[in-house]
Formats: C-alpha cells, structure tokens, sequence
C-alpha cells in the first residue's frame, strides 16, 4: 500500500470536499449569525429587573452551556419528531449549533456589560433618554467593543463544532471526508484535505475578526 | 430603578403655600442604604434662579441629595417637587400615584447634571454626545440639534473641538462639553456635583467661568455641591452647610462665611481655611 501521500487522488477527491465544505460554512455563517443576535437578548434579559425572567433566562443559558452541543441536536433531531415537531438535519443542526453558542456569546456580552462604567448609566438617565436609546446608542457601542475578540473566538470554535452535526447526518466536511474515505480505504488524503480546510477557513475568520476589531477601534 | 415603598403626600394644597412658588422643593425627604441614613427627613426649597451651593464634610449626603433629585437613586422617604409637580409620583383624579415613566422623563428632563468624572460618552464626539438626548428626547432634527449644539459648544467656548472625542480633551474642556450636553436639553434646574473636584487648579477656572457666564446670562435655578469656597462665597445666592444628611446651617454667603453660627461650621470652616 502506498503510504505517501497521493496527490492525484487527492485532486480527485477535491471537488466532492469543497462542495461539503460549503455546507460548513454555510451552517457557521448562519449559526453564527444567530447566536450574536439571539446572545444579546439572552444577555439583556438576563439583567431584567422583572426577576422571573431574569432567573429563567440564567436557568436556560446554564442548562445548555452545560451539556454537550452533540446530545442538543440528538434532543432537535431525533426527540422532538416523537412530540410533533420535525426540521431537517441540516435546520436541526443549524438551530442547535446557534443556541448552543448563543449561550456562550450571552456570557460574553454580560462581561462586556458589566464592564460599563456605572457613570454612564447615570449619564443616559440624566439626560432621559429612554431605555431603548440608553442601550443602542449608549451602552452597547461601550459593551461591545471590548469583547469582539472573544466573540470572535467562538466563531472559530464553532467551525470546529460543525463535525458533531455529522452525528445527525448532516453532510458536512467531517462526514464527506469519511465517507471519502471508508469508500476507497485511503483515509490518508481525504482527512488532511479536511484538516487543511478547516486551518484555511479558521485563520480566514480569525483574520477577519481582527479586522473588525481594527474598524472599531476610537480614535 | 427598584422603587421603595414611600410615604404619600397628605394634601397636593398644604405644599404650594407661600408665593413665588419653589423650584425645587425637598419635604421630609430621607435617603436610608440599609442601617445608613444618608439624608435624615431634609426640608429645602430653592427658588427660582437662585443659586445654591451645598458645602459640608465626605458623607454628609450632599452628592446624594443632587442624586435623589435626578432620580438616579430612589427616595427612602419624602417627597421632591419640581416647577410645581411632584417628581417621583403625579396626581391622577385628585389622588397621587407613582409616577409613570413618561411623567418622570418629563419631570426630568427639566433638570441637567453635571457629573464630577463628566461621563462623556466616549464612543461620539463632543457634538455628537450634545446633540444625543436633544435628538432622541426632545424630538428635534438633526439639524435643529446640530445648530443648537454648536451654539452651547460655542458659550463654553469649544466650538473647535466640536469633532473631538473626548479622549481627545483635557479634563477641563471635557467638563465644559459636559455643560454644553446637559444644558441641550434646556432644563430648568442645573446640578453640579463636585464640577471641579477632578481637575487640577487650573482647569478649574475655566469650567468656573462657564458656570459664571451661564448664571449671569440665562435663567437658571443651580444647585452646586462644591468644595471651592472661593466661587461659592462670590457666585452663590445662599450657601447650606450639610452635616450627617441634614442642613446645619444655610444662608446669604457674606454672613455665612464671615459669621458662622453653629460650632460645626465654624469648625468646618477653619479646617478649610487651614487647607488652603
């Protein structure tokens, strides 16, 4: 058996990969996307004076944090048919990594507004602005800046999370790699393909996000 | 804001007693933090346009009285009048409620604070952070806002600096900017809580020349809580001696400074005297 890795063969098999690798990216994206927004109502809610909301929101946010992501989408994928209510794996999927990670983003974005100096609170209250306007043109723009470079650690992690949808057989990267694979018994070019993707794709985002960064920054 | 429970004003008529009517008035009112009474049962009534400043030792209650009357604090007990209307709560078919949030933004907005580390927003410029709650408060457009801003920003005399940050401007010209974003949103009432406190000697003066300049030229009730005695004995209309949440002593600068009558003022007084 060859043990050297077989370029041709690996050329071969590209296309097939790339094609899956667009799902990964797609589901990231899209989670992602999900999991920035639906975090800071998390977050928000959270800090509520109404203390009922305040103690579920916490209650929900741990309890998903604390389990694995791979149960969570069996739970979406394979439990919820059984009551009515059915997605396809790749919405399942999508759906669960979003929540999932939104619990993560919730945590950062309350560090980040806990990191508001007290004196700007009382700043937009002596001023009267509404509660609306306190938080979108006043706090927020303060609470956000500072935590972009977590954030953006969790769209990396997430990227790396993708594999475990293949669990509920979404055909992502991970799965199309073994499938190559378990098809030719050469697993060799197939996986360092993927593995080489996934390095590609992350140092893109990480690139990315400090970018972000760089824009955002006050002069 | 939790709201604490409160005691009800009796009768809205046994207030508005004698005539011009207050601009400010304090009744009864007490700050507790848990065991702490910070203000204890206080009565005070500052008329219209007239400057007060409020002078005392650390923990005396004086920046908490200013914080009770911006709302930023909720009372213990008592009750703040401003322009004639209650503050914390309104009379709805001749009996009084807590207020509802659009009475006390209104109430509100009739009084500006300025803050001793200013609380600028960093993230906008200095025209920005003034033309903020005249915008999305008052309602103005942005460009009645712009031109009302850059004409404040002129009377505190930055209106080069008006696309500075504040990260940007010495601490003397940040406070300014702070004058110039409280008073955008023409209040009635003014509250200057230590202005100068953190500013080093020379700044100070120019943030005072504002103050001057605005008691002078426009018609503004102010209240100060200041450790300049100089500026408080030459620019106030009376000055209130605060001990332990109460006023131990108030009146017309000249007597108070060269006459002090309580022991805990003269006290007081000497102590600032020797400082200097």
């Amino acid at each position: 058996m060859n043990n050297l890795f077989d370029v041709h063969y690996a050329l071969q098999i590209l296309p097939a990969l790339l094609r899956a690798s667009a799902y990964t990216i797609a589901i990231t994206l899209i989670g992602f996307a999900i999991a920035l927004v639906l975090g800071l109502g998390f977050a928000i809610l959270r800090r509520s004076p109404i203390k009922p909301v305040a103690r579920t929101v916490g209650f929900v946010v741990e309890f998903i944090r604390s389990t694995p992501l791979l149960i969570q989408v069996y739970v979406l994928f394979y439990v919820l048919p059984t009551y009515g209510v059915t997605m396809s794996a790749l919405t399942a999927g999508t759906v669960g990594i979003a929540v999932h990670y939104a619990c993560y983003t919730s945590e950062v974005y309350r560090a980040g507004l806990n990191g508001v100096p007290r004196g700007q609170w009382e700043a937009a209250c002596a001023l009267s602005l509404s509660p609306w306007r306190t938080y979108a043109g006043v706090v927020l723009p303060q609470a956000i800046r500072p935590v972009v470079p977590a954030l953006g650690n969790y769209l990396v992690a997430m990227f790396k999370d993708t594999p475990v949808l293949s669990a509920i057989t979404v055909v992502e990267l991970m799965q199309q790699a073994k499938n190559i694979g378990s098809e030719t018994f050469r697993f060799l070019e197939p996986i360092t393909l993927a593995g080489l993707f996934f390095l590609v794709i992350s140092i893109a985002s990480a690139q990315l996000v400090r970018r972000v960064e760089l824009r955002l920054r006050l002069p | 804001m939790k709201r604490e429970p409160m005691t009800v004003l009796s009768d809205a008529t046994a207030l508005g007693a004698a005539a011009p009517q207050p601009m400010v008035r304090f009744a009864g009112v007490t700050k507790r933090y848990g065991a702490l009474t910070v203000l204890d049962a206080l009565d005070l009534d500052v008329a219209p346009n007239e400057k007060v400043a409020i002078i005392g030792p650390s923990g005396s209650g004086k920046s908490t009285l200013l914080r009770v009357l911006m709302t930023l604090d909720p009372l213990s007990g008592g009750a703040i009048e401003v322009d004639g209307e209650p503050l914390t709560h309104m009379r709805k078919n001749g009996a009084l409620v807590p207020a509802s949030a659009a009475h006390l933004r209104r109430v509100r907005s009739k009084i500006g604070m300025v803050f001793q580390s200013f609380n600028l927003f960093p993230h906008m410029t200095a025209l920005a952070n003034t033309i903020e709650a005249p915008m999305h408060v008052l309602g103005l457009s942005r460009s009645e806002a712009t031109e009302r801003a850059r004409e404040l920003l002129s009377l505190v005399g930055l209106d080069d600096k008006c696309d500075h940050y504040p990260s940007q401007l010495s601490g003397g010209q940040q406070q300014r900017v702070a004058i110039a974003r409280a008073l955008a949103m023409r209040p009635k009432v003014m509250l200057f809580d230590e202005v100068t406190s953190a500013l080093d000697p020379e700044l100070c003066g120019e943030v005072l020349n504002v103050i001057r300049r605005l008691g002078a030229e426009h018609n503004l009730t102010m209240l100060m809580v200041t450790h300049q005695m100089g500026f408080a004995r030459e620019f106030a209309d009376r000055v209130c001696f605060f001990s332990q949440g109460k006023i131990i002593e108030q009146g017309p600068p000249q007597r108070f400074f060269t006459a002090p009558e309580h022991e805990r003022t003269r006290q007081f007084l000497r102590a600032v005297h020797e400082a200097v």
